[in-house]
């Protein structure tokens, strides 16, 4: 029966289960986001013309929110029993449960879909926990400067006979760290709060495209087969790609992958590799493929036929990232933008002509790597249309490169590298020409 | 018997607390802040102890450590691993790459100086002086004396 102080509920419940965030659905309805968390914590009564653009919004029937979707409780109680085994016991009496106790029934579903949503959330941080290189770096830091107070600290309170010049000395030291240490903190909670307050409700479409790509390691061996499957049911069936729009991408990648494959089929790849190393240039002649094909090959190619790992990155005209895949010792921004001095950004500034340079990325073990970029524009509605720029940047770590000697860097190019970074916020080189903002780490060394 | 101690770790005041410790201890340290340079430093001072940081400027202390393992010279050099990381992979990393202990940061500078002193008299017997008693279970002996003896010192 109609329970019109549930509506608010049955709003949210919709809601989450399209997973569309509470500032969003608002503002399709013209209401402000607090009032909608009013209304979904049944503390407004809402009319019947807000309900109507709600509910077409959320694409269910009004009265499925007005009237007590019962049935929609049955199912979510149904999913859950699925999965257990004692609760599928009891599944053909459910809807007389959920009809008797519609309160317990509606308590075991809440409980249940916030297990799930906590769940997500956890796997979301531990995922951000180890791939972020922000929140790396500055705890990193701020450990540093833990160990220098504690181990100070423990000097000053278990000497006796601790001399005067040395013990202050050691509560400078100590003074000195508790400002590095506060400032550290303050840049990682501002950073927490801003990433809380509004991309930690869950993950963008690329970050589900990103995982499911480091995952399979980059490289798809079903499109290596002369059959190779429907990239459309390859990703149906990946647990992973969540969204829509994380589908589309995972598919639009496969079949890049397919035709990258065709050109440059497996065995004769790992041929040509051993033959002229990983040069982009001589594998574009001996295939007779564009640059760019040949960077995304290199970068789908297993680890073992290229005896290493390459990355590469792949911006629009608009300088956003639109592919990663990282490589140890280039970090990669997850979402800010990235160092403007990337090579990637001087290839997307010169389209056709092709950039390579030996680069330096900064921080405490600063790597070495050869970096090639190239910048093809496209016309894919014509001549008519509107120009479309892709840049793609192929990063080859130098003791890969050095491993053959067609590849191998001449010493005149290693002395003097192209010094970047990740992406400013996050860059400890100080006085550099092209930062956009300030570092918010503090001074490293 | 000098024991001899380098510590490789670029953070300033973490290497005064540590050097002062150590000295009050007895060890004779020898600091040095670069990765580049770093196996040079070590070849130079001929620690019969390394304490060495993971991450360094110029080169990460997992690469100074393959390196050392991989030189008959240094193969067997007792080598202290300190990681602001905690995490596992490292962990993993350093003993693959054969690290004798591994500590994470922060510590407590009694666990850095029962470390040393463990690993300084855990190689051979006939070096070791008080600390040596019952310890040298794992009899990895070979190319110590070499190292042990104060020779060449640098400070």
């Amino acid at each position: 029966m109609a329970r019109p102080s549930l509506t608010g509920s049955r709003i949210r419940e919709r809601r989450l289960v399209l997973g569309r965030r509470q500032a969003d659905l608002a503002r399709a309805v013209g209401i402000s986001p607090s009032y909608l968390n009013l209304i979904e914590h049944n503390r407004r009564r809402i009319g019947g013309k807000l309900v109507r653009a709600i509910a077409q919004e959320l694409k269910v029937d009004v009265t499925q929110l007005t009237e007590g979707a019962e049935a929609a409780l049955v199912n979510t109680l149904r999913e859950a029993a699925a999965d257990h085994r004692a609760g599928s016991e009891d599944l053909p009496r459910l809807e007389e449960f959920v009809g008797r106790f519609p309160g317990i029934a509606q308590l075991l579903a809440d409980t249940r879909r916030r297990a799930l949503s906590l769940e997500r959330t956890v796997e979301v941080l531990s995922d951000r926990m180890t791939h972020d290189p922000f929140l790396s770096a500055s705890l990193h830091e701020i450990l540093s400067t833990i160990t220098a107070i504690r181990s100070t600290a423990g000097i000053l309170v278990e000497t006796d006979d601790l001399d005067p010049e040395w013990r202050d000395r050691f509560h400078r030291n100590i003074a000195e760290e508790s400002r590095r240490l506060a400032e550290s903190a303050e840049g990682l909670v501002s950073y927490l709060d801003a990433a809380a307050s509004a991309e930690f409700a869950g993950q963008t479409p690329q970050e589900e495209l990103d995982l499911w790509l480091s995952e399979r390691g980059y490289h798809a061996p079903e499109m290596e087969r002369a059959l190779p499957p429907d990239p459309e049911d390859l990703v149906a069936r990946a647990d992973g790609l969540r969204s829509r729009a994380a589908r589309e991408m995972a598919v639009g990648w496969l079949r890049r992958t397919r035709q990258d494959a065709e050109h440059m089929p497996l065995a004769r790849m790992r041929e040509a590799v051993a033959e002229h190393g990983v040069d982009p240039a001589a594998l574009s002649a001996r295939f007779g493929v564009d640059l760019p094909a040949v960077f995304r090959r290199l970068a789908a190619l297993p680890e073992d036929a290229l005896g290493g790992i390459v990355g590469l990155v792949a911006c629009d005209g608009s300088g956003t990232l639109t592919f990663r895949k990282p490589v140890a010792g280039f970090a990669l921004p997850r979402y800010s933008a990235a160092c403007p001095l990337w090579p990637l950004y001087e290839a997307l500034s010169r389209p056709m002509a092709p950039v390579r340079h030996v680069v330096e990325v900064a921080g405490r073990a600063p790597g070495l790597f050869v970096a090639y970029a190239l910048c093809r524009p496209s016309q894919p509605a014509g001549f008519g249309g509107p120009q479309v720029l892709e840049a793609l940047m192929l990063v080859v770590p130098l003791d890969l490169a050095d491993t053959h000697p067609a590849t191998a860097v001449p010493e005149a190019l290693r002395t003097a590298p192209l010094a970047v970074g990740t992406s400013c916020r996050i860059c400890p080189r100080h006085g550099c020409a092209a930062r956009r903002e300030p570092s918010i780490m503090a001074e490293l060394g | 018997m000098i024991k001899r101690i380098l510590l490789v770790e670029d953070e300033p005041n973490i290497i005064e607390a540590i050097r002062f410790i150590l000295s009050r201890d007895g060890w004779h340290v020898a600091t040095h802040s670069d990765g580049t340079t770093a196996l040079e430093a070590i070849g130079r001072t001929e620690p019969d102890v390394l304490v060495l940081d993971v991450m360094l400027p110029g080169r990460s202390g997992f690469d100074i450590l393959r390196d050392l393992r991989a030189d008959p010279a240094t193969s067997d050099l007792p080598v202290l691993m300190l990681t602001a990381k905690g995490q596992g992979r490292d962990r993993e990393q350093a003993e693959r790459y054969g690290v004798t202990r591994f500590m994470t940061k922060p510590f407590a500078n009694s666990e850095v100086l029962a470390a040393v002193n463990a690993m300084h008299a855990r190689p051979g017997q006939d070096a070791a002086t008080e600390e040596g008693s019952g310890a040298a279970a794992d009899g990895r002996d070979d190319g110590q004396a070499a190292l042990r003896s104060p020779v060449g010192r640098e400070g």
